[in-house]
């Protein structure tokens, strides 16, 4: 979903790349409580791996295709802050390097594939993980409805930036309907993504997830009760 | 961790071939209701990698290639970003 230069007139973009500014200092802030020598090259690791993955369209329906956006991902593995943190290396390197998301628009863009989908799917993560049982099989479920939360939000988000700045005026409803519409298809992608992505890793290093750290520290006590 | 990095290398040099071509979720939009004529070429689109395609490469692995570079840039940058946030912990004199 990057979103090219010229959509957006240039007050809005100016806005967004200072709600971008302002989310990548307090993601630089908090990312000193999170890094430590284990999260460090798992952050790495992180955005080399939603950077690949960005590359890899897989098709939706119609002749429309969609890619992982990661923040969602990104927040469960390593922390929101961190994870904020690699969505715009990420984004940066794309736009810059690769011409892929416009430079004007690399403060919406990190609005959009960044703050929101941090922030969106790792608020759902930390909700549906509270309903579900506390157990390490429901890490990567519960990731997977951030992840599918978070794509949604993003489109409409970016709705919500059209309405405001928009180049071409457009029944705004239509366009609602249309970006909601096809990126929740996307957004199932997602969550299949994240899902199979965090499994996996949990599975292997549970202690790695960032995600999974309060779920071990209920095992760690349950144990000590029982022994 | 090596076998993690080996995965994204491999998505991104060699499965990446196989990535649908299709126009993705927003781009698909714009043509349906009128506004991608609004796209400004990008500052960077005459970038040696602009578009995922290394200049001077013609061949179906151009592409292959630039997403081998682009996740090195990545993983470069984010190590290099890491760096400075411990170096900035609590435990060493100095820092922000």
């Amino acid at each position: 979903m990057h979103v090219p230069d010229g959509f957006l007139d240039a007050p809005t973009s100016l806005a967004t790349a200072g709600v971008a500014a302002a989310g990548i200092a307090i993601a630089l802030r908090g990312a000193r409580r999170e890094v430590d020598d284990r999260i460090a090259p798992l952050a790495g690791l992180v955005a080399t791996f939603v950077f690949a993955t960005q590359m890899l369209n897989f098709p939706v329906a119609g002749g429309t295709s969609g890619h992982l956006m990661g923040g969602a991902l990104a927040a469960v593995l390593v922390g929101p802050y961190t994870g904020l943190l690699c969505l715009t290396v990420v984004l940066a390197v794309q736009s810059l390097l690769f011409a892929d998301g416009g430079i004007t628009a690399l403060g919406t863009n990190v609005v959009l594939m960044g703050v929101v989908t941090v922030v969106a799917g790792y608020v759902a993560f930390r909700g549906v993980q509270l309903v579900l049982p506390r157990r390490l099989s429901m890490v990567a479920p519960a990731a997977a409805i951030g992840a599918l939360v978070s794509v949604v939000l993003s489109a409409a988000t970016f709705v919500g930036l059209y309405a405001v700045g928009g180049a071409v005026p457009i029944p705004l409803d239509t366009l609602l309907t249309a970006m909601v519409g096809v990126h929740t298809l996307i957004g199932v992608g997602e969550a299949v993504i994240t899902f199979l992505v965090v499994a996996s890793i949990v599975s292997v290093r549970p202690d790695l997830v960032h995600g999974a750290r309060r779920v071990l520290d209920v095992r760690t006590l349950e144990t000590r009760v029982a022994a | 961790m090596i076998v993690g990095l080996l995965v994204a290398l491999l998505l991104a040099g060699v499965v990446s071939l196989w990535a649908s071509a299709s126009p993705d979720g927003l781009n698909r939009v714009a043509g349906d209701l009128g506004f991608a004529g609004a796209e400004q070429a990008s500052g960077a689109q005459d970038g040696p990698l602009a578009g995922y395609e290394v200049a001077g490469i013609d061949s179906r692995w151009s592409g292959g290639v630039a997403g081998v570079i682009g996740c090195l840039v990545v993983l470069a940058c984010t190590s290099a970003l890491m760096l400075l946030r411990k170096r900035s912990t609590p435990r060493t004199v100095g820092g922000e």
